[in-house]
């Protein structure tokens, strides 16, 4: 495909995506279509370092948890306004991702050592939230109700739908470039042989750190938007091991270090949810599924499910999806 | 204030519970050792254990310490298979890959255990190991004094195992040399299915030890895997020593950063001595490089 059409189509997939709401039937399925969205855009923030890099980590819920309290504390305590909290958190989530990013690139961590790492700063994070003053400790902050767009919060789901929709948008833009610029094509050199990627004359430090700052910054953007949705956030809803699977699973069951992969994931991962949730109550069942695709993914399939597709329309795209 | 004795005793307490992680930690060391690979569900199977333990002795009453060799036996052909039908197929590539298959396992055995035992937290109230030891300034719950001596009983045999027998050597030839092992003749698959096996029939070892004095619930695995990397990093990667010295110096860190900082923020001294020892000295105290 070239650029022209791949623009088009994205522009009418976007303008569909848009008008989806007025044909869904309830608010219900308005607000399972905009968490799906909405973890796509997560998923996206892991694979930007995930899946381009090849960086992965088990605790980017580190950026994510930022996010959240970041936007949160600023709006509660210090009377700032929500989308300039936002902002503030986006930055906040790309300091923090910069400077693990530092840290553990400088010591040399690579593979299962740095997704040990990220495992642990997460768990770092979570108990500084758990028992600092100004986190308010286990209690957690509520965000005082008061829905008007100025205060990003509204009582139609629909507009958290179109907000999900822009940030992922957004995210898809990020990958897409990401696909093309010469930056992209280092990262992806990095993943594929580090040290060869360092012969050739990759500054390998220097990318793999702003790559996990951007990372950070889209998954601490992420943390905002779910704040504002729910109006509380809590150490274990913030820095839970929980959402850095999450995020982990839909980038991988799609397809790592593929533009549409966390799409693909946090559409089957919704569809399979809502499928097992009508058979049995409780998340665990759900779960039970994902981490056996999982499996199934890494053993038999490691492009992803969108692998499937691209290896039918020709091997020679293959990775290109 | 804190004075010398509550330090005293909370060392003593942060040794018994040290003994637990140690046997935890010399499971995941050996499959590394050996395998190579890093198996991020050693805490999944060791909450599977405990719950073992726990319906081995509410359902049919079985003590948990006369249960120890059932469960150290079904723990070994649990990891066996496991290793010889779904871990061994991929254990030799990317080590990303196993990492992300073996959390896989995770996922589902936490979630299946909140599916059919519920997220409740389980206790099992055995008459003979309760009641208060007292050591010095320290009071102990007799459990964790028997869960100590046997805990390092059980790391001493599992080291004469390992030096003395014929398939230990064979596990440390595979350890050292695969190839070189396959071409003397050793079966090395099923060295490694042995070794993964061992390594989670430790767990059920741990898990017998453990259940007395502490409880299970489904989430039991995740508070465990992070003390169990951070114990086997500390003491380097593969060491069996450092996983004996890690385990005491994890434990005492534990009971000491809970009594000077807290219940919550204690926490935090585990998590930063992993990601202080991963920053500044990745091959532990006594690993030889990674």
């Amino acid at each position: 495909m070239n650029a022209r059409r791949i623009v088009a189509v994205f522009g009418a997939a976007l303008v569909a995506a848009f008008a989806l709401p007025f044909v869904l039937p309830s608010n219900y399925a308005v607000n399972v279509a905009a968490m799906i969205l909405f973890t796509a855009f997560l998923g996206q923030s892991w694979n930007i370092a995930g899946g381009f890099a090849g960086q992965t980590s088990f605790g980017h819920v580190v950026f994510f948890g930022t996010g959240a309290y970041a936007s949160t504390i600023l709006q509660v305590a210090w009377g700032w306004n929500p989308w300039l909290g936002w902002i503030a958190a986006a930055l906040a989530g790309g300091v923090v991702g910069l400077a693990i990013g530092a840290l553990a690139f400088r010591a040399g961590l690579r593979g299962s050592y740095f997704a040990l790492v990220t495992l642990a700063f997460a768990e770092v994070f979570r108990i500084l939230a758990n028992s600092a003053e100004f986190t308010r400790g286990g209690l957690g902050i509520l965000i005082p109700s008061d829905p008007r767009a100025a205060n990003l919060q509204f009582k139609d789901p629909v507009w958290f739908y179109w907000i999900a929709l822009a940030l992922l948008a957004l995210s898809l833009a990020v990958a897409a470039w990401l696909k093309r610029s010469r930056f992209g094509a280092q990262l992806a050199a990095i993943r594929e042989n580090e040290d060869a990627a360092r012969a050739l004359g990759i500054d390998v430090f220097r990318a793999k750190t702003i790559c996990l700052g951007i990372s950070g910054a889209m998954a601490a953007a992420g943390g905002t938007f779910y704040a504002q949705k729910y109006l509380y956030v809590d150490p274990s809803i913030a820095y839970g091991v929980e959402k850095s699977v999450e995020m982990l699973l839909v980038s991988m069951i799609g397809g790592a270090g593929t533009v549409f992969g966390p799409l693909v994931g946090a559409a089957v991962l919704g569809g399979v949810g809502e499928i097992t949730r009508s058979f049995a109550a409780g998340q665990g069942l759900s779960l039970v599924v994902y981490g056996a695709i999982l499996v199934a993914i890494v053993a038999w399939l490691p492009d992803g499910l969108i692998g499937v597709f691209a290896r039918r329309g020709g091997a020679r795209r293959g990775r290109d999806a | 204030m804190l004075n010398f004795d509550i330090v005293l005793a909370g060392t003593v307490n942060g040794l018994a519970a040290g003994a637990i992680y140690v046997l935890v930690a010399v499971g995941l060391t050996l499959i590394y050792g050996v395998l190579h690979i890093i198996n991020f569900a050693h805490g999944s199977l060791l909450m599977l254990a405990m719950y073992a333990v726990f319906f081995l002795f509410t359902r049919a009453r079985i003590d948990p310490y006369l249960a120890l060799p059932l469960v150290v036996a079904g723990s070994f052909a649990l990891g066996y298979v496991l290793y010889r039908f779904l871990i061994g197929r991929f254990a030799h590539g990317k080590d990303e890959n196993i990492l992300l298959i073996t959390l896989g396992l995770s996922i589902i055995l936490d979630n299946l255990a909140l599916f059919f035992f519920t997220g409740d937290t389980q206790t099992i109230d055995v008459p003979h190991a309760s009641g208060i030891v007292e050591i010095g300034p320290a009071f102990l719950p007799k459990a964790k004094v028997i869960a100590f001596f046997a805990a390092l009983g059980l790391c001493a045999a599992l080291g004469a195992y390992i030096g003395r027998s014929d398939m230990g050597k064979a596990i440390r030839a595979v350890a050292r040399e695969r190839q070189g092992a396959r071409l003397v003749g050793i079966d090395v698959e099923h060295v490694f299915a042995v070794s993964y096996g061992i390594g989670i029939a430790c767990l059920g070892a741990a898990a017998c030890l453990l259940m007395p004095s502490f409880y299970v619930s489904p989430s039991s695995g995740h508070a465990f895997v992070l003390i169990a990397f951070t114990t086997v990093v500390l003491g380097g990667m593969g060491s069996f020593l450092g996983a004996l010295l890690g385990g005491f110096v994890i434990g005492i860190t534990e009971s000491l950063g809970g009594l000077f900082l807290g219940e919550q923020l204690g926490q935090i001294g585990i998590s930063l001595i992993f990601i202080l020892i991963l920053l500044l000295r990745p091959t532990g105290l006594f690993g030889g490089g990674r």
